[in-house]
C-alpha cells in the first residue's frame, strides 16, 4: 500500500478524526453507543454509506451541475441509506429493530455530506472510495471506544457477555446509571478529544 | 469545478437531476421489493419466537421455531366487543393498522394503556402441550411506556386467571431502566400471579418497593423506571379488562372445546 493510500485510509482514524477533530457526526455517536454490538453495526453502515456515496459522487463529479450539487449528493446518500436499512431488516432483524431509526439518520450525518462535498467532488473515484472508508473507520473508532466504556460500566457487559455481574442479577456491580443515558457520550467524547490532543498537540485550535 | 460551470444550462440541469432521481428510485425500489420476502420471514419468525417464549416452549423449540410453532400453536381471530371467535387472516392482521381505521376500531372509554384507538379484532394464540391439551393462551398487548408504545404478549393458563408470562417484543424504553422489562429476572416474577380478585376485577399490579411475599397479584416494580412500570400495569389492566379481552375471557369456556384446537 502506498503511503498516499495509507494516509487517505487511516489518516481519519487519529490524525484527522471526523468526530474528534472535525467534530462532525456527534449526534448519532450519542444515540447508538449504549452497546458494542449496536456500535459495530452502525460503524459498518456508515462505512458503506460514506464509501459508496463518495464513489458514486466522484464518478459523476464532472457532470453534476454545481447549482444543484448538494441536492444531488443528498439524493444519492439518501438512496444508499435506504438500501442499507433494507438489507439490515432482511438479514439482521433484531438489530434493525433497535437501530432502524438511527440508520435513517445517517442521511443527516454530517460526515457523509462533508466528505462528499469536500473530497469526492474534487478527487478521483478510487481515492474517494478509500476516503469514505477511512472516515467511516474514524467515526467507528470513536463509536467503539465510547460504546466500550458505556456498555462495560453501564451494564457490566461487553458485546452482551457478562464482565461485571450486576446486582440485579445477584452480582456485585452497580451499573452506572449515567452511562446508560445517551448524553454520557458527551463526557466520553470530551475525554477522547482531550486524550487525542494530548498525544497530538498540533490538533489544538489556536485562540 | 470550472470546467463544469460552462456546461451548465437550465435544460441540462433538469435532465441531469431527472436521471439521478430515476437511478436512485430504481435502486431503492429494487432493494425494497427484492428483500421483502426475507424481511417478512424475519418479522414472522420474530413474532413466533416471542409467542413460543410467552408459552414457555422456546427452550424446547431450540432452533426449530417454525416447526414447533406449527405443531403447538393455533392462532384464532376474535371480535373483542363480543368475545366471539370469527374468521380472518391471522397472519396478515396488524392491530395498529386496524386501529387507524375508524370504521373497524373504537375509542376506548377508559384508555388506560394510552393506545388512543383499539381495533375491533384481535388474534389470540392457543398453545397446546405434548398431550394435545390446551396449555397456554397467549394474548397480544400494546400500551404506552415512557417513550413510545410497547408491544408484547401475556401468557395465561387455561383458567385465564393465572399468569404464565409477560413477554415484550418491541419497545423503545431506556436501556438499563425501562428496558429491564426484558430482564429474565424480572420476567421470572410473573408466573403464578393471579389476574383477577374474588370479585372478578383485574387486580394484578406493579408494587413500588417490592411486592409483599405471598401477594398473588403484586409484582415488583422496576427500580428507576416508574413510568415504564406504570405502563405495564395499565397495559395489563386495559387488555385484561372489559374493553380488552374481558368479553373473550368471560365467554372462553363455552367457545373452546376441551383440547382447545377444534
Amino acid at each position: 500500500m502506498s503511503s498516499d493510500t495509507k494516509k487517505v485510509l487511516f489518516g481519519p482514524v487519529v490524525d484527522n478524526n471526523p468526530i474528534a477533530l472535525q467534530v462532525l457526526g456527534v449526534c448519532s455517536a450519542l444515540a447508538v453507543t449504549s452497546s458494542m454490538a449496536n456500535a459495530v453495526v452502525m460503524t459498518i453502515a456508515v462505512i458503506l454509506v460514506t464509501a459508496f456515496s463518495n464513489l458514486f459522487i466522484s464518478l459523476i463529479r464532472n457532470q453534476i451541475p454545481s447549482s444543484v450539487r448538494i441536492i444531488v449528493q443528498m439524493a444519492i446518500i439518501a438512496s444508499l441509506v435506504i438500501v442499507v436499512d433494507q438489507v439490515l431488516k432482511a438479514f439482521s432483524y433484531q438489530l434493525s429493530k433497535e437501530l432502524s431509526v438511527f440508520i435513517g439518520l445517517i442521511i443527516t450525518n454530517c460526515i457523509v455530506m462533508g466528505r462528499a462535498e469536500a473530497f469526492a467532488m474534487k478527487e478521483k473515484p478510487g481515492v474517494s472510495f478509500l476516503d469514505g472508508v477511512g472516515n467511516g473507520l474514524g467515526y467507528g473508532a470513536v463509536l467503539m471506544v465510547v460504546a466500550f466504556f458505556r456498555e462495560l460500566f453501564g451494564f457490566g457487559t461487553l458485546f452482551g457477555f457478562e464482565v461485571f455481574p450486576l446486582i440485579q442479577n445477584n452480582g456485585w456491580y452497580q451499573g452506572n446509571g449515567l452511562l446508560v443515558l445517551p448524553f454520557s457520550s458527551f463526557f466520553i467524547i470530551g475525554f477522547i478529544i482531550w486524550a487525542v490532543r494530548q498525544y497530538k498537540p498540533e490538533q489544538v485550535e489556536k485562540d | 469545478m470550472s470546467d463544469t460551470k460552462k456546461k451548465e444550462t437550465f435544460g441540462g440541469t433538469l435532465i441531469f437531476v431527472f436521471i439521478i432521481c430515476l437511478v436512485c428510485a430504481a435502486l431503492v425500489s429494487i432493494s425494497a421489493v427484492g428483500l421483502k420476502p426475507l424481511q417478512q420471514a424475519n418479522k414472522l419468525l420474530d413474532k413466533q419466537t416471542k409467542i413460543l417464549e410467552a408459552s414457555g416452549l422456546l427452550e424446547k423449540a431450540g432452533s426449530d421455531i417454525v416447526g414447533t410453532y406449527g405443531k403447538f400453536v393455533v392462532a384464532k381471530m376474535i371480535d373483542l366487543n363480543t368475545g366471539n371467535i370469527i374468521d380472518g387472516d391471522t397472519d396478515m392482521f396488524d392491530e395498529r393498522t386496524d386501529a387507524r381505521d375508524e370504521t373497524i376500531s373504537i375509542k376506548p372509554e377508559n384508555d388506560m394503556a394510552g393506545i388512543n384507538r383499539r381495533a375491533n379484532r384481535a388474534v389470540v394464540y392457543l398453545v397446546n402441550n405434548e398431550q394435545g391439551q390446551l396449555d397456554t393462551i397467549v394474548l397480544p398487548i400494546i400500551g404506552s411506556g415512557l417513550w413510545d408504545l410497547m408491544y408484547g404478549f401475556v401468557g395465561l393458563a387455561p383458567d385465564l386467571n393465572t399468569v404464565r408470562s409477560v413477554v415484550y417484543s418491541d419497545l423503545k424504553e431506556t436501556p438499563g431502566l425501562g428496558a429491564e422489562v426484558l430482564n429474565p429476572k424480572w420476567k421470572a416474577l410473573w408466573p403464578g400471579k393471579k389476574v383477577y380478585n374474588d370479585q372478578g376485577d383485574v387486580a394484578i399490579k406493579i408494587v413500588k418497593g417490592g411486592a409483599k411475599q405471598g401477594d398473588v397479584h403484586g409484582v415488583d416494580a422496576l427500580s428507576g423506571a416508574t413510568l415504564t412500570s406504570d405502563g405495564v400495569e395499565h397495559t395489563l389492566h386495559f387488555w385484561l379488562g372489559d374493553e380488552g379481552y374481558g368479553p373473550f375471557i368471560a365467554n372462553f369456556p363455552n367457545k373452546i372445546t376441551n383440547g382447545g384446537l377444534n
